[in-house]
């Protein structure tokens, strides 16, 4: 029998793993977390007296639904949690648990390894005291910690609101929600965000609830500096009508929506394409996740669709992994979960419309502003390289020349802002700059490892 | 034995816990410094719950204190005192680790 091999294990994880061990697959399922759960859906540690009904409020029973379903499907799969893959050859996936090597064999493999936060980098972002928007939840729901006390955020996302409730929820003090994006982008958008009533209701809901709660919301916001010395202490910014504020805070949460992690889908052969609604370079699958021969994406790691379209495009590359097996289940549930998909996805798209990445007002990033903050390359280091280097625009020669994107998160962070940044200059579309390409090891592992795996 | 995992009034911490935590009490130390944090914290909560930031960059001097919060960016790399490279932020600390915020090497240069 095909050994069917899944990376990661939030909702499109899961759900595959689901739908093969139902047909009587018993598939591996590679997670570097410690539960399965993914971010979204991410489980409290041992022992956090955290109410997740609370938390997760109209998500709750999604949330119950899917680590019950897990708990379940325990027993018929081949769970490996605290496993990182990072890397991928001939049907081998390299990995590492508990610091040791291993290789885990693949005839199907099936990666939904998720995404993190996109951030548009402004003076001070490096300060101890601002994080990921998406990291600010995580915490949360993983530790039960909140980044500050007096805490603003910042970026252009419905989850800006969505987290900054949560927060207040358990005594954060939020100080200002700042939105980038216009109101009237969200107006604009409203057309697709119709494909999915309930969602669309929800996200009115928060923005109701900040309101009622007297939480500044600032929509159309010009980001100036992040202010601090040794950690954040304010927040400064052009507010939609043009006029200054300085918030104080000892926290920031950035966000401007998510970006996929791809790095193993392209070391697995993907292909990809910049995508115009996301202005995001994405894998490029069919309707069903196929990406190649006998490798198949899903979830937020192939294109940002959300939790739910997690899960019904985890449903739907699972049921073509056994279609492509010759393994038919007695019903096909196909064609509704691709018409599901297809609204969730279009849904998304509005999001990318409502919530715009600012994409080339990155231009106006100050020369002076860290772009990469592994390596500590700056806005101006990247334009000056540009100035001097006679060779083709591509952001992997800007990479090599200035290293920024080289660093320990191999660009994962600086990544989106170097496209824009190196575009903007070059005065060319983001997209015929190139893509800032990946390469093994994906995460930084010990050397001592290598060496390991070629004793 | 736990229940008791709430504020407390008076760290200097920048992450601040919302929630208790039902667990052990667990020692460790950080850059010699003695510590205490509940068995199930990550490395990066209980540095953190206790002091402003983790880390001097190595490159800018400036302060961090890690940023994507679930295991991307590597921002928070902290050592054990055999040298291993731990990532707080999905690190479990356990009882009697000996945290090290600067990589072995750096911090004596002549050893």
């Amino acid at each position: 029998m095909a050994e069917v091999v899944i990376v990661g294990a939030g909702p499109a994880g899961i759900r595959a793993a689901g739908v093969l061990a139902a047909q009587g697959l018993r598939p591996i399922l590679v997670d570097e977390g410690r539960q399965a759960g993914g971010q979204g859906y991410r489980h409290p540690s041992p022992g956090l007296a955290l109410d997740m009904d609370a938390l997760m409020g109209t998500e709750a029973g999604k949330y119950r639904a899917l680590h019950a379903d897990f708990a379940e499907l325990l027993p018929l799969i081949d769970y490996r949690p605290r496993t990182l893959v990072w890397g991928i050859e001939e049907r081998r996936l390299h990995c590492m648990r508990d610091g040791r090597q291993m290789t885990i064999p693949f005839d199907v493999l099936v990666i939904a390894t998720g995404a993190m936060d996109r951030v548009a980098p402004l003076p001070g972002w490096t300060l101890p005291g601002v994080f990921t928007l998406g990291g600010a939840q995580a915490v949360l729901k993983d530790q039960g910690c909140l980044i500050g006390r007096r805490v603003a955020f910042l970026g252009a996302s419905p989850l800006l609101s969505l987290a900054a409730l949560q927060y207040r929820k358990l005594s954060a003090q939020v100080v200002a929600v700042c939105d980038t994006s216009p109101f009237r982008d969200k107006i604009a958008a409203l057309p697709r965000l119709a494909a999915v009533p309930r969602t669309l209701a929800r996200g009115i809901a928060y923005l109701a609830a900040l309101k009622s709660a007297r939480v500044p919301l600032f929509h159309g916001v010009t980001p100036l500096a992040i202010e601090g010395d040794r950690e954040v202490t304010a927040l400064r910014f052009l507010d939609g009508r043009g006029r200054e504020r300085r918030i104080t805070c000892d926290a920031v949460a950035l966000g401007y929506g998510l970006k996929p992690e791809t790095q193993l889908a392209e070391l697995a052969g993907a292909r990809f394409a910049f995508d115009a609604h996301f202005r995001l370079w994405l894998p490029v699958t069919d309707e069903d996740g196929r990406a190649g021969e006998g490798l198949y994406l899903a979830g937020d790691g192939a294109t940002i669709g959300g939790a739910d379209a997690a899960e019904a495009s985890g449903t739907l590359a699972a049921l073509a992994v056994l279609h492509d097996l010759g393994l038919r289940p007695s019903v096909d549930e196909r064609p509704a979960l691709r018409r599901r998909l297809a609204r969730l996805r279009r849904f998304q798209h509005g999001l990318a419309r409502a919530f715009r990445w600012p994409g080339p007002a990155l231009s106006r990033v100050p020369d002076e502003v860290t772009v990469c903050r592994c390596e500590h390359v700056t806005a101006g280091d990247i334009r000056r390289a540009m100035d001097a280097d006679l060779g083709p625009v591509d952001v992997n020669r800007v990479k090599a020349i200035t290293r920024c994107g080289m660093g320990r998160c191999q660009g994962r962070v600086c990544g989106p802002a170097l496209q824009e940044i190196a575009a903007a200059h070059a005065g060319l579309e983001a997209e015929a700059v190139g893509r800032l390409r990946g390469q093994a090891p994906v995460k930084p592992i010990p050397i001592g490892l290598l060496a390991e795996e070629h004793a | 034995m736990g229940g008791g995992g709430g504020r407390d009034p008076t760290a200097e911490g920048r992450f601040i816990r919302a929630v208790p935590r039902d667990a052990e009490r667990v020692r460790f130390t950080i850059d010699g410094r003695p510590a205490e944090a509940w068995s199930g914290d990550s490395l990066l909560a209980a540095i953190l719950v206790t002091q402003p930031s983790l880390r001097q960059h190595e490159f800018d001097g400036g302060a961090r204190a890690g940023f994507c919060l679930m295991g991307a960016c590597q921002d928070c790399w902290v050592w054990s005192e055999k040298g291993e490279r731990l990532r707080a932020c999905t690190t479990p600390v356990a009882p009697g680790m000996a945290i090290l915020t600067a990589p072995p090497m750096e911090r004596f240069p002549h050893g």
